[in-house]
């Protein structure tokens, strides 16, 4: 495996260009981040210089340059032979002045970059939001929800450790490295060819560590999360695993896939296990090779080529520059390993919704009145077969219409392209005489209600649910349409009646109480056509049929489509379809259903005759 | 027990532990580790022969012939050190990544062994979300621990009092300044430290409010769009964001200083050094050391190294503190789970396998299909053979989940054996309680339960639930291919069985349109799966099991009334010849049932077959005519 496939490396251009999009603004501090931490380096390259300097003055024999600049050119005073007090102050209040730059800069560095990283994800998140937020159904689709939550937390983290290393880490070290690498040239001369040769050997063997030790990484660590989706599924089917006996079959399983995963561990961290003791034998060499050639020029010179503070600098220097490059090994990885992420994340961010507003979309509707001509849908081109075939249909503004069926006969389908919430592959669907792609999504979608099966109340307040409806809805509308929906009776049985909090999934309500307070909710949309999908599953019959009278009685002008599975709920429609494998099989009132189709008598015997 | 005294034991557990594991190998590490550090600690003393030699050669004009020998030999006795020191090291590093790994497999495995025998009180007691953090987080932040802060700590620690000796051997005045220096280091890394530690959990805790908020808002993604509802939860979001925003960004502030604080106090205890040796050496002050050494170059220039050595590693251990922390929170939520007791099981009875000859039944090793329950009499030391029919009865059973909360009151059940017996009535009226006792994932309170007249106390829980089919609501399936799924219910089911169970579940007309047929494998409990497809698989496991008696909780709730009506024919004969326990909401499910039992608050309320309890005209025949509603 290469570590950066050259076709990885165009489209990753791309998808980091995508992600720096959401720098914003925090961009002035992404850029002084990295000004900041040259000053901490330069700062921090300069120290040693000066030690060494200062040394030169303790050991006494000579000055050195700067001491005369210092001392003749700018304070003017005629220096000493051999050391002196004076000059050594000097060096040493020169270095707390440096560390206290160093210091202050560091931290001032710590501050924006932590400002800078934190930023770019916090808008990172608030874009992913937003985009998702422009999906359609069939964008939800492709990504499960779970997939989402992953992205924007965890991906999203693993992007802001590794834009963080970016500004500093990323900037400190090279320079430092190369910053080093001068100073060593400059205080050792001829010395610091050692690094020439220690360097790219570091080098070399640091980043064969990681080609090598990357791929088993990336595999490792997706057994690793297998392992630990395994234990999950352990302890959520714990009842299955013990009413089967079979707690040790899962034993064996487990050992089996964790032995596994250490083994592969093992040769993973083995090999990394080299980085250790590559390095110290790096150092080692140069802190030997130094103090043999060193001692011998500084003899040989007689202090003048070379002396002990150059020597002792240049240690410093070479611990410098070996752990620099360490770093950068290091930055290289976690960069590298958050690519994937920054992929997943610029997956979504590039997602284009299946469905938008046309440019000059329609603001009003003229009624209620659907129209399906030769419809046909499927979910995915790579779908083997349409989920709707063919379907022509016309529903008359202000009828009731029950829809029946077995499950997979694409009842849920077909109202759903109402709202525009999938587009039909072929054919057309008209409300209020105009087809459905003509209006504002915004307005269509307001103007036809829908129920949906998977219905959800939001953690939140009873008003603050309904109020999804109509924002701007007031006590006595949502007391109105929870009226018609039977729910108010419910809710002012509540001690904090409208005010109740609903928990997170609504599971403080039952069943058949939440979908009451759907339909309330979908209610206050005042809509032209009330689509309601199995909505009223878990409510009693008796209420069942309450709420379709009010529904009636106060909704007349209002298309109502129903889907249900018992015949009881659609019995009086003006019309009934029976959906059979994604055509309407049976078209009818009720008596002409049961006179027509058998599928129907059955069902309607086997649910409604009491012997 | 106060705080500390726990953190001690926590640490003393671990360590007792980790040695435990590794008896032998872990000293070795240890010894390695001692090696390296301590050589690693000794070249300052190298340095100062080599600048003595140097210097002495300067002084009195010596070629460097003459000294180069002398050099020589210290460099070659230096060299021998480092490649003990390296080789220490490459072992050390090596059998480190051996241990580590090793050390939490076998912790894993502790952890998930012990798990397997907890009884199901400890599931319905703790999320799922929290027993899976005990695998990742918890797991990692030892990991942490063990591969990294542990090492570093005793290569700090030897490091320390090596060069600490060599400073005092050299010149005490110095040494007592670093020491100074360091002091204040640690203080400040400390307040630092504690100021991110304190953000880090503020901002843990905003993460997982941002995580609850996404994950309601994907789910209900759908609903979302339906009302048109998107600028209002992206501006709910932005609040719970910006929050987060904060508590992370005050976080890594005082994360990100930590290291140029330290690193620069190391500077100015650095520079310090060398003015106040520098001072000392030109004053020509009195040296107080072990070696009696006066003052020279070739003693500062050493001590600046060491200097650097010195705060170096102060530093590294202060950047571990946190994750020791960590790592000890981490590692008491382990053991407190490794602390749990685990399920007690005193049954004595067992099932077996048995034939009949002549009238008298024997046990056999092979299926017969005919089995007996194994009763050893202690007192007479005989053992007597009951033939497993499925005769199970509750007498005046009372239960409560909690001590203080009864749920179940003087409940009775007679279950004869063949017979379909169902329970009807509200969420939290007690239907599955009855059923945790029967396969006793719980025990009574009062009251006594017989299995074919034996006390359910008596038989081994394993063989107990092998006797019991159960199928459930909430269907859970394994990772693996359908086939896998389906002989969870036997292990040794050949291919043929499990087809054939799917055939009875009514499940193999869509497992056969699956784009791998059998061998489809399914991920994350059956994601692209229907919830009413999960269920056929479900009662194609039980089915292959084909235990003689069957538990079935809602397991037809989701399967549509008209595959359901396909599917009934098939659990008509799955249940033939079979006790069973029925619950279920939709009554066309339990009509024809030989008796139905309506359970309100604990009691039950009717009993009788459909036809008695609708004439009856009680609360069954209110729910069946649709007036009342469930849940």
């Amino acid at each position: 495996m290469r570590l950066f496939p050259v076709a990885y490396a165009k489209e990753g251009n791309a998808m980091l260009k995508r992600l720096a999009a959401s720098i914003r603004e925090y961009k002035k501090k992404s850029i002084l981040t990295p000004i900041l931490v040259s000053v901490e380096v330069i700062m921090e390259c300069l120290i040693p210089f000066i030690i060494a300097t200062l040394v030169t003055e303790v050991e006494g024999k000579s000055h050195a340059g700067f001491t005369y600049w210092v001392f003749e050119r700018v304070l003017g005073q005629t220096l000493p032979a051999g050391s002196s007090l004076p000059v050594i102050v000097f060096y040493g209040c020169l270095l707390v002045v440096m560390a206290g730059i160093s210091l202050l800069f560091g931290t001032l560095a710590g501050m924006t970059g932590a400002d800078a990283s934190c930023g770019f994800a916090k808008n990172l998140r608030h874009d992913l939001f937003a985009k998702v937020q422009t999906f359609s159904f069939s964008n939800v689709d492709r990504f499960s929800s779970a997939s989402l939550v992953t992205r924007l937390t965890t991906d999203v983290a693993n992007v802001q450790m590794a834009y963080m290393m970016l500004i500093r880490v990323a900037v400190r070290c090279p320079f430092m490295l190369i910053f080093s690498m001068v100073m060593a040239f400059v205080m050792g001369g001829k010395m610091a060819l050692i690094f020439v040769a220690v360097v790219p050997f570091l080098g070399v063997v640091l980043f064969s560590i990681i080609h090598k030790v990357m791929p088993l990484f990336r595999r490792v660590f997706r057994k690793y999360d297998r392992l630990n989706e395994s234990i999950e599924e352990n302890v959520r089917g714990m009842r299955v695993v013990k009413s089967f006996v079979r707690e040790d079959y899962e034993r064996e399983k487990f050992d089996a896939a964790a032995s596994d995963v250490k083994n592969d561990f093992t040769r993973a961290e083995k090999i990394l296990a080299l980085n250790g003791p590559t390095m110290q034998l790096c150092l080692n060499t140069v802190m030997i090779f130094t103090l043999l050639f060193g001692s011998y020029l500084i003899i040989d010179t007689a202090g003048v080529a070379f002396n002990v503070g150059k020597l002792s600098a240049l240690l410093t220097y070479g611990f410098q520059i070996l752990f620099s490059l360490m770093m950068v090994s290091v930055v290289f990885v976690t960069i590298t390993m958050s690519l994937e992420s920054a992929r997943r994340i610029s997956e979504v961010l590039v997602e284009k919704p299946a469905i938008q507003s046309p440019k000059e979309p329609l603001l009003s509707m003229k009624d209620g009145s659907v129209v399906f001509e030769g419809v046909s849908f499927r979910y995915s081109e790579k779908a083997e077969k349409n989920a709707l075939e063919n379907i022509n249909l016309h529903i008359q503004s202000g009828e009731t219409v029950g829809i029946l069926g077995g499950t997979g006969t694409s009842k849920t389908t077909l109202i759903q392209l109402i709202s525009r919430l999938y587009d039909a592959t072929e054919g057309r669907v008209l409300v209020g005489g105009e087809d459905v792609r003509s209006y504002d999504v915004t307005f269509l979608r307001d103007s036809v209600a829908v129920v949906l099966q998977k219905n959800l109340l939001f953690s939140g307040t009873i008003k603050e649910n309904l109020r999804w409806g109509n924002p701007l809805a007031t006590d006595e509308e949502l007391i109105e349409a929870c009226k018609m929906a039977e729910a108010h009776e419910f809710v002012s049985s509540f001690p904090q009646g409208y005010d109740t909090y609903i928990e997170q999934g609504g599971s403080n309500v039952s069943g058949g109480q939440k979908q009451r307070l759907c339909i309330a909710r979908a209610l206050l949309k005042k809509p032209k056509i009330l689509i309601l999908d199995d909505s009223t599953s878990a409510v009693d019959t008796k209420t069942d049929a309450m709420i379709r009278f009010a529904l009636k009685t106060y909704m007349p002008e209002t298309t109502k489509i129903i889907i249900a599975q018992r015949v009881a709920s659609v019995m009086d429609a003006d019309k009934i379809l029976w959906m059979d494998g994604g055509k309407i099989a049976y078209m009818g009132t009720h008596e002409e259903l049961l006179a027509s189709s058998s599928e129907y008598r059955e069902i309607y015997e086997s649910q409604c005759k009491v012997d | 027990m106060n705080k500390k005294q726990t953190k001690k034991g926590t640490i003393a557990r671990l360590l007792s532990l980790l040695f435990g594991f590794y008896p032998v190998l872990l000293p070795v590490v240890i010894a390695l580790i001692i090696t390296t550090a301590a050589v690693g600690a000794m070249p300052s003393l190298f340095m100062n022969r080599v600048i003595d030699l140097i210097d002495g050669a300067l002084r009195n004009g010596t070629p460097y012939a003459e000294v180069a020998p002398a050099i020589i030999q210290v460099v070659l006795v230096l060299v021998c050190l480092y490649a003990v020191s390296l080789t220490a090291s490459f072992f050390q590093n090596r059998l480190m990544a051996v241990i580590t790994q090793g050390f939490l497999y076998k912790l894993r495995k502790k952890m998930f062994d012990g798990m397997q025998s907890l009884p199901i009180r400890y599931f319905d007691t703790h999320k799922s979300g929290d027993i899976m953090s005990y695998y990742t987080n918890d797991i990692d932040t030892l990991r942490q621990m063990v591969s990294q802060s542990f090492p570093q700590l005793l290569i700090s620690a030897v490091t320390l009092l090596t060069v600490f000796s060599i400073m005092v051997y050299f010149c005490l005045w110095l040494a007592l300044l670093v020491v100074v220096g360091v002091i204040l280091m640690t203080v400040l890394a400390r307040k630092v430290g504690g100021g991110s530690a304190k953000y880090f959990v503020r901002q843990q805790a905003a993460i997982g409010k941002t995580e609850g908020f996404v994950q309601e808002m994907m789910n209900g993604q759908k609903v979302v769009k339906v009302f048109c509802h998107e600028k209002e939860s992206i501006a709910d979001f932005d609040a719970i964001n910006d929050a987060l925003y904060e508590d992370s960004r005050r976080a890594h502030r005082y994360a990100n200083i930590l290291m140029p604080l330290l690193n620069n106090i190391g500077n100015i205890i650095y520079a310090l050094v060398a003015i106040v040796g520098g001072i000392l050496l030109v004053t020509g002050a009195r040296n107080v050391s072990l070696s009696g050494m006066a003052i020279s170059i070739a003693v500062i220039v050493p001590f600046l190294n060491m200097t650097k050595q010195f705060s170096g590693n102060v530093s590294q251990v202060s950047q571990q503190i946190n994750s020791i922390v960590m790592a000890m929170a981490g590692a008491g939520r382990i053991f407190a789970l490794l602390d749990e007791k685990p399920e007690t099981d005193e049954g004595y009875v067992t099932l077996v396998n048995a034939r009949e000859e002549n009238g008298v039944l024997v046990e056999t090793a092979e299926r017969t299909g005919i089995y007996a329950w194994k009763h050893p009499h202690r007192e007479e030391g005989t053992v007597t053979y009951t033939r497993l029919q499925g005769d199970v009865r509750l007498f005046d059973v009372d239960f409560g989940y909690t001590p203080e909360k009864t749920v179940l009151h003087n409940v009775d059940v007679y279950a004869k054996p063949g017979q379909k017996v169902a329970f009807v009535g509200a969420t939290g009226a007690g239907k599955t309680t009855i059923t945790n006792l029967i396969n006793r994932f719980y025990d009574i309170a009062d009251g006594k339960i017989r299995y074919d007249g034996i006390n359910i106390n008596k038989i081994k829980k394993a063989d107990l639930r092998r006797s019991l089919g159960i199928v459930l609501q909430e269907t859970n399936l394994f990772t693996g291919t359908v086939l896998d799924n389906i002989r969870y219910g036997r292990l040794d089911a050949t291919r043929e069985e499990c087809i054939a169970a799917a055939h009875l579940a009514g499940a193999d007309d869509f497992i056969t349109r699956l784009p791998e047929g059998y061998e489809t494998v399914l991920r994350q409990n059956g994601a692209n799966l229907s919830q009413g497809q999960r269920q056929l698989i479900a009662i194609a496991r039980a089915a292959v099991a084909a235990p003689p008696v069957m538990i079935l909780d809602e397991a037809t709730s989701s399967i549509d009334t008209r595959t359901e009506a396909l599917v009934q024919r098939g659990m008509d004969n799955l249940m033939k010849g079979r006790t069973v326990f029925v619950i279920a909401h939709r009554l066309s499910t339990v009509r024809n049932s030989n008796v139905i039992m309506v359970l309100e608050k604990g009691h039950i309320i009717e009993r009788g077959d459909h036809e008695s309890l609708l004439a009856e005209k009680g609360k069954y025949y209110q729910l069946y005519t649709g007036a009342f509603e469930l849940e």
